[in-house]
Parts: structure tokens; sequence; C-alpha cells
């Protein structure tokens, strides 16, 4: 009793969900939630962390089961247990973490897709896949091994595994997240060219300008409901921000004038090698200031990680490197570097680091709040013993000043969500009074509310004194909170730039110019082509085309 | 409605749930038990033919027959639990001592070798100080190789330590052949002088072993919890980049911690050569250092859990061998009867930590 009038819909649908509704444990991830994906369309889902757009797709891709409610493909109501029962809906899902091979090259990849019954036959693999790649000019070689590629290709890879498998639908998590600026535009071009080939595209997302940019429809969740689907020519932003976040919140970053500046530190031809041997920081020359908040740019990667580390003393760096530390109250600088992070402790440098994997080293999973909150503080007092009185008092002072949702002090904080995890790493950090506060991407993942909270509390450590460095990813971000933004570029410093006066293009662009020797180039007119004849890198060399 | 529109949900489907309460837990476990003793009794009846309650009975009687047989199983009991204790810190750590055997045995070779060469040198309280420090002594170094060799160099300790025990039983045969000298065995050493035995308590040698082990299960416990090192070792066990971020050296943590491991499991030899069998052999430590690892683990490394854990792995073994030899039955029908009770207790943990949730038997009507 198929009703014939359905089929011929103006908009048919892709994808239906009826009531869907997943919890674990206690969480409810999505609550009836009911919509629907088109045909042909790129839709976008939009939510703050933790809304439920990744679990809520992840039903469609069969990794989950839904608790109630029931999901229709093409109109049919279908049962999808397994990833391999969504790709024979025609349904893939291009994960945030990729699934990859790393010695296998990118046609074996491919095949590792295959059904059993297929002929296991590489040439004809290839074949195929070369002709998706001409369809839809995906810029890959067939031949690479994975290892050798960056992330981008990866990507592409996934995508191009996903076409292989005949998916009409397509739903990538959050792709945009470790692309560079040209790098998307590219990936944007790709989804283009997938909805003009008669594909659905669904983006997981939760940057309000790439929404406007890319989608046609914009589908928005909070805390797991479903809150509505608008048309992305009737969207605004500010629109776009009140469904998902509840309430208007006003986008503007304080920046309080900087005061009283002072040298707190001073890094002179700090070098660092990898485990490989690879020179990851090359002759990395800057000071940081009291009073101010540095911004620190660059795609991830690009030696942040191995910098901040190196001023915590966690890193091993190569000979002829300073760091020195100019202390509050006496003239008397200090060499901190080849220091453990206990001697510099003990040395009276209250250097406070916020890391970048917050569970796996700035905090213990396993461990409540509480005793968190004494791992740098433990070993005070003479007892063999731990106290836990004060710890215990710290972090009801830092659950209640900064809203921390935990069940219990003793709960996990691997339980918590990543905004919490974050506030009651920060506020440990802050608690020890530092002098010098380094964070690195302090508020990846976490909702924009979050995000403020965090911004306002670097501010507030600016303004007491304090030598803030804020490595960041959003570019947006470091412009508006920012004094001043050192860019680092394939571990060199490529220009440090006024937060007040630069703008994205010029930091964007610094993000990705490879320079071998900036004294040849600086003090030129024209840097920036000059940049680019210099190390022609392929993201380079396009940009020069474009601009031509 | 078409046929291939009726789609059914699974019929079971694994939830993780959170923490159980103490009052879900120990009813979940005590139902496991009552179950685990149903199909204990199903099985006796329809494989041999006896009353499966005398049979419990009668396993119930190898550990609480009488004093004497009580005071066997504290004795085994407390053997178990040492080794334990000594690998609590160690897998806190993420340390994974697979060599407590070998550890014993090294402790109770260097227990007997002071016990015969210094027996007559030494009035008995020194005697029995130094015969421990040299257990200890060499325990730890027993232990401290492998762990030396990790925080160093980043070896598998798993292999290491594993390994290490096929030296300690090597070197302990060539030593018990040596002591034996041209006697058929070795039999009780100074067995007439009696020099480094534990002297008797309320007429038993072991009742010091006891004293003792329930003093390293309370040490240990406020060690683990409460102390500066302990919290060390938690954080080693849970992150080594956090323990780096902290400023805690992780290499001095491994090796203090595994010095401490082996001395705790050199103890337990000078515990069982001096108090319990007054002789080594290469069975000394009698495969209680790998028993004692399914003790640390079930436990989560709380020393009094252990305890529990002990008890209930000495009296399902005590209850075999007595249910075995009362019914002349061999003993793979023992082993079958107590290994359906741990199945059923260990099985018990995932209905702590998930939860099924059937397919709602919702009959359309037609």
């Amino acid at each position: 009793m198929v009703n014939e009038g359905v089929k011929i819909m103006v908009h048919p649908h892709s994808v239906e969900l009826k009531h869907i509704t997943k919890t674990f444990g206690s969480v409810v991830a999505n609550d009836d939630v009911s919509m629907n994906i088109r045909e042909g369309e790129i839709l976008s889902l939009l939510g703050e962390n933790g809304s439920g757009k990744t679990s809520l797709m992840n039903m469609i891709a069969g990794i989950y089961y839904p608790d109630a409610g029931e999901i229709k493909v093409h109109g049919k109501v279908a049962e999808i247990r397994s990833p391999k029962d969504a790709f024979d809906l025609g349904i893939g899902m291009i994960h945030q973490h990729f699934k990859l091979v790393d010695v296998f090259t990118a046609t074996e990849n491919i095949a590792l897709g295959l059904n059993e019954s297929e002929k296991f036959d590489l040439k004809e693999v290839r074949k195929k896949a070369e002709e998706i790649c001409k369809t839809y000019e995906f810029d890959l070689d067939l031949d690479q091994k994975v290892y050798s590629m960056s992330v981008s290709q990866k990507q592409t890879l996934e995508i191009v595994k996903v076409l292989y498998r005949g998916a009409s639908l397509l739903i990538l998590d959050e792709p945009t997240a470790v692309l560079t600026l040209q790098e998307i535009k590219k990936l944007f071009n790709v989804i283009r060219a997938m909805k003009k080939n008669g594909k659905s595209v669904v983006i997981i997302t939760h940057k309000l300008n790439e929404v406007m940019e890319i989608s046609d429809r914009v589908a928005v969740l909070r805390k797991g409901k479903y809150i509505g689907t608008i048309h992305t020519y009737e969207a605004s932003e500010s629109l776009l921000t009140e469904m998902m976040v509840g309430q208007k919140v006003e986008l503007n970053i304080d920046r309080p004038t900087p005061k009283n500046i002072v040298k707190r530190l001073e890094i002179k031809h700090l070098n660092v090698k990898n485990i490989y041997g690879l020179e990851v920081l090359k002759d990395i020359n800057f000071d940081a200031y009291g009073g101010e908040i540095l911004g620190i740019a660059g795609v991830s990667g690009n030696g942040q990680k191995e910098l901040l580390e190196a001023i915590a003393g966690l890193q091993v760096t190569e000979p002829g490197a300073s760091i020195t530390y100019y202390p509050q109250n006496s003239d008397d600088k200090m060499e901190i570097i080849g220091k453990t992070p206990k001697a510099i402790r003990n040395a009276g440098v209250h250097l406070s680091f916020v890391p970048e994997d917050r569970l796996g080293m700035g905090l213990v999973g396993s461990m409540g709040m509480s005793d968190n909150m004494m791992l740098k503080s433990y070993e005070n007092g003479h007892s063999i013993f731990l106290d836990r009185k004060a710890p215990k008092e710290l972090a009801n002072e830092i659950k209640d000043e900064l809203g921390v949702v935990t069940p219990g002090l003793q709960t996990p904080v691997s339980r918590l969500s990543g905004g919490n995890v974050q506030k009651v790493l920060v506020g440990r950090e802050i608690a020890l009074s530092p002098t010098v506060l380094m964070t690195a991407y302090a508020v990846r993942g976490l909702d924009i509310n979050t995000s403020y909270t965090i911004y306002h509390l670097l501010n507030e450590q600016k303004e007491k004194g304090v030598a803030v460095i804020y490595v960041g990813e959003d570019l947006d971000v470091l412009l508006a909170l920012c004094d001043r933004i050192m860019v680092l570029c394939g571990g060199q410093v490529n220009g440090i730039l006024d937060g007040r006066t630069a703008t994205k293009e010029e930091v964007g662009r610094l993000m990705t110019s490879h320079v071998t020797n900036l004294e040849e180039t600086a003090g030129e007119d024209d840097v920036d082509s000059e940049i680019y004849q210099t190390e022609p890198s392929k993201a380079a060399a396009e940009e020069v085309k474009a601009n031509e | 409605m078409s046929k291939e529109n009726t789609i059914k949900e699974p019929l079971v489907r694994i939830v993780k749930k959170d923490a159980s309460s103490t009052k879900r837990a120990i009813l979940v476990r005590a139902v496991a038990v009552i179950l685990a003793l149903v199909v204990d009794a199903v099985f006796i009846f329809a494989v041999t033919g006896i009353n499966p309650f005398g049979v419990y009975g009668v396993m119930f009687k190898a550990t609480f027959g009488n004093k004497l047989r009580f005071s066997w199983a504290m004795r085994d009991l407390v053997t178990l639990l040492c080794v334990g204790i000594a690998l609590a810190p160690a897998f806190k750590m993420r340390f994974w001592n697979i060599g407590a055997e070998g550890q014993v045995l090294m402790g109770g070779l260097a227990t007997a070798l002071v016990m015969v060469h210094l027996g007559p040198a030494l009035p008995t309280p020194l005697l029995l100080l130094v015969m421990f420090l040299a257990s200890a002594v060499a325990g730890a170094i027993w232990g401290v190789i492998p762990a030396f060799f990790k925080a160093r160099w980043g070896t598998n300790e798993t292999l290491f330590t594993l390994m290490m025990n096929y030296v300690a039983i090597q070197i302990v045969s060539a030593a018990v052949n040596i002591l034996r000298g041209k006697a058929s065995s070795l039999g009780k050493l100074n067995i007439g002088t009696e020099y480094g035995w534990f002297p008797k308590l309320f007429g038993q040698r072991y009742y010091i072993n006891i004293i003792i082990v329930v003093i390293l299960t309370v040490v240990m416990y406020f060690y683990l919890k409460y102390s500066k090192h302990g919290y060390e070792i938690a954080v080693v066990g849970a992150s080594e980049n956090t323990a780096r971020y902290t400023g805690i050296s992780v290499r001095t943590v491994i090796i203090r911690t595994m010095i401490l491991s082996g001395a705790i499991c050199g103890l337990c030899g000078f515990l069982i050569v001096g108090g319990r069998d007054q002789t080594i052999s290469a069975n000394t430590a009698g495969g209680n250092g790998f028993t004692a690892i399914i003790v640390a683990w079930l436990a989560k490394f709380n020393t009094f859990y252990m305890a529990l854990i002990s008890f209930l792995l000495i009296f399902l073994q005590k209850g075999a061998g007595e249910i075995a030899s009362t019914y002349a039955l061999n003993d793979f029908a023992a082993d079958v009867i107590t290994g359906v009770i741990l199945f059923f207790i260990l099985g018990s943990e995932f209905f702590l930590n998930y939860k099924l949730i059937f397919r709602k038997n919702v009959k359309e009507v037609e």
C-alpha cells in the first residue's frame, strides 16, 4: 500500500528521523529529535559542544542504535545496526578521527572497504577511484602512503572511500576543525561538487561563518533537543547563535588596555628537535610581558606544543638556547632552561600551564576534583601523608566560582563534560597565583558560554600583571583577545603582530608561509611575494595564483 | 503493512550504567552465589548422583570444620594475601609485575641461607632480624632489576618479570641441591637446633605470619590511599604525561615502588620459610605469585577487599580438595564445582557495570 504520490514530492527526503532518543547512562544525548535531510542538499547540523550532533549522526551511520524512535531512509523504515547497514543504504560518515591504515597507500585503504563478495583487484579499485577523483576534482595521489599525507589529504581520502562505496548521503563530523583557511576553501569546493552530482551532505559544525557560507539549510540542536531547521538565506549569525545557545550572547570579547607592562620572560635562540631528529622549533626569539596577553597563532603542529613545553621544563632543548625569567619583585633574572618543572617551581617561579591534553597531561582523569587540585602541591608540608583538606577547600571554591557541574568532588573528572574539565584545570592553575600563565587551545571543544568564562579569567590575570601566553586556533578570538600575536609556522616565528591592528588575512597568510630565513625578507616592502618565492609551498603557490 | 517494513529491534542491548549503590552491589553478588550453588547442585546431582547439600557441607567443613583447619586456611590465606599486598602498588602504578613468584622464591632462599649459615652464630632475635632483612633485600633486588631496565630503557616489564621467575626457580633448585648435599632430600632446615624457626604462638609458628600480614594489610592500605608516595603511584599509573607535567620523576617512582613490591614479596618468602615450611624448594611460592595477580586486580588494589577475595579463593581451593578426597571424585569434578562458583561471582561484575535492555514485546494486532 505504498502511496504513489509520496515519490513525487518537491523535496524528497533522503533521511527522516522520528522521535529519536538516545541516552548514555544518565546523560540524555538526544531527546525526542525529529528532523529530516533532503535529497541533494547541504545541511549544516549546528550546536554547541555536547548538544548531541555527533551522537545523532552516529545513529544514522550505524555506530549507535537509538533507544527510541525510528529512522526512515528514502521513505522506508530502516534498521541501521552497523556501519555496513548504513553503507548498504548509501549513507557514509567521515569521522573527526580518520580511520585509515598508515602504512597503506590511498588505493589500498579504499580497497579495505570492499565487500567480501567483491573481487579484490587493486588495479580496478585504482581505476574507479581515479574516476571519482576526476568527477569531483579531488587533489589526491592514489599511490601515496597515508603516513606521508597531510590532514587535508587524509580527509579527502576518507571522502573518496565513502564515495567509492556508493554513498549518496555523506556526513562530515567537524570537517574543518583541523584544516587551514586554504584547505577549508578547498573542502567547500569539494562539498559543492558533491552536491552538483546529486549527493546529500550533512556537516556537523559549531562554526557559524562556515554554516553561512556552505549550507542550504541549518538544523540546530541544543542540549540534545531539536530546535529547528531554517534556510540559510533566512538565517543570520545572531539568529543562529540565539537558536544555539537559547539566549542572545554578546560576541564581543573584552580587551583591556595593558597597564604597567614589564618583561617577564625572554626566549632566545630556542631550538628543539623531535625524537626523529627533525627540527620542530627553529631559533625562536621573543619576549613575554606581564600585563599583556601574547597570542600564538599557527596551524596546529607547527611547534606550539613544543614551545610551551620547553618553557614549562618538559622538553629537551638544543644547546645555546636561553629562557630568562624576570621575577616580579627583584632584579635578579633567572635562567630556567634545563630545569625540571619541579625545579622551576622550587626556584619560586609561578609558572602555570594549561596543556592541550587536559585529561592526559593537565589532570588525572580517574581522580576527583579534589585530588586533582593537589597535583602541583601535594608535596607541601613535612608529613609523609597527604593534606587533603586544603585541596578540598580549593575544589569547593573553584566549583562555586566557576560553576563546575559535577556530581561530587570525588567523581572522576574524566566523567565531566569538556567544559567542566577545563574549568577545573584552569581554576587550579590560576589558584597557584601565577606570574606566567600559558594556555594551549584553552577553549577547544568548549561551548560559547564556557569560552567566555575562560576569556574573562585570562583578562583578569592580565590585569593582575600576569604574563599570559594564549595559544589559539580561532583567528577571530586571537584578534579580539590578544595584545600581540606571534605567528608560528614550520617551527619558526613568522612574525609578531599588534593584535589591535592585525587583520585576519595577515595572520592567515603568515600561518601558511613557510619562510626559510626571515631576516632576508624582513624590511622589504613587498614581504609577501618575497616569502612565497623563497619557499613555494603548495598552498602558498595557489594563493599567489589567486592574487594574480 | 508490507513485509519489509516490519523490522525488529535487537533482542538485547548492553548499556553502560552509572556506578551501582553498595546495597545493589551486595545484592547482585548474593544472587550470584545463590545461582552458582543452584547450578552446582544440578551438576553434582546429574553427574555423580551425590546429594549436593552433603557436598556443600563437606566443602564448608574444609575450612570451618575445626579450629586447626580454620587456622590452616588462615595460614594459606595470609600467604596469598601477602603477595597480593606486594603486587598492589606495582599494579596501581600500571607496572605489570608478573614476577612475584620469583621474588618470593629469592626472599625465601635468602632466608634459608641465613638460617643455615648464620643460625649457630647469632642469637634468635638478631637471627630473625637478619633473615627478615636478607629476604626483603633479595626480593627487592629481583624486583628492581626489571624496574631499572624499564625506567632507563623502556623495556617491557611483563616479559622481563615473567622470565625472572624462571631464573629464580633455577637458582633455588641449584641451591637446594647444594644444601642437601648427599641426602636424598633437603627436609627441614636446622631440624635439630630449630635455628631461625619462628617461635610458637598459641601452639603454631604461623600465627606470626598472620599477625605480620594483618599489619601489612593496614599499612599498605594507608600507604596507597593517604601517603604522598601513594599519590605519586596513582598519578604515574594514570598518566605518565601528567606525572611529568607535575614534576614527579617517573623513573624514581617506578624504581622505588618496585623495590617496595619486591621487598614485600621477599618478606613473604621469609614468612613461608621461617613460619610455615622451615624449608625451601622450587615450589615454595606455590603459584601464589600468579594467583595474587587476580586478587590484586579484583580488589582494585584495596587491601581489605583483597583479604576477602583471598578468603574466597582459599575457601574454594580447600573445599575442592576436601570434596575430591571425601567422595573419591577425581580432582576435575571438584574443580568444576569451585570453578562454577568463581565464574558466577566474577560474572556478577558485569551486571554491576552494565545493564541489559530487552526488546519491549509489543504484539501488533493483526
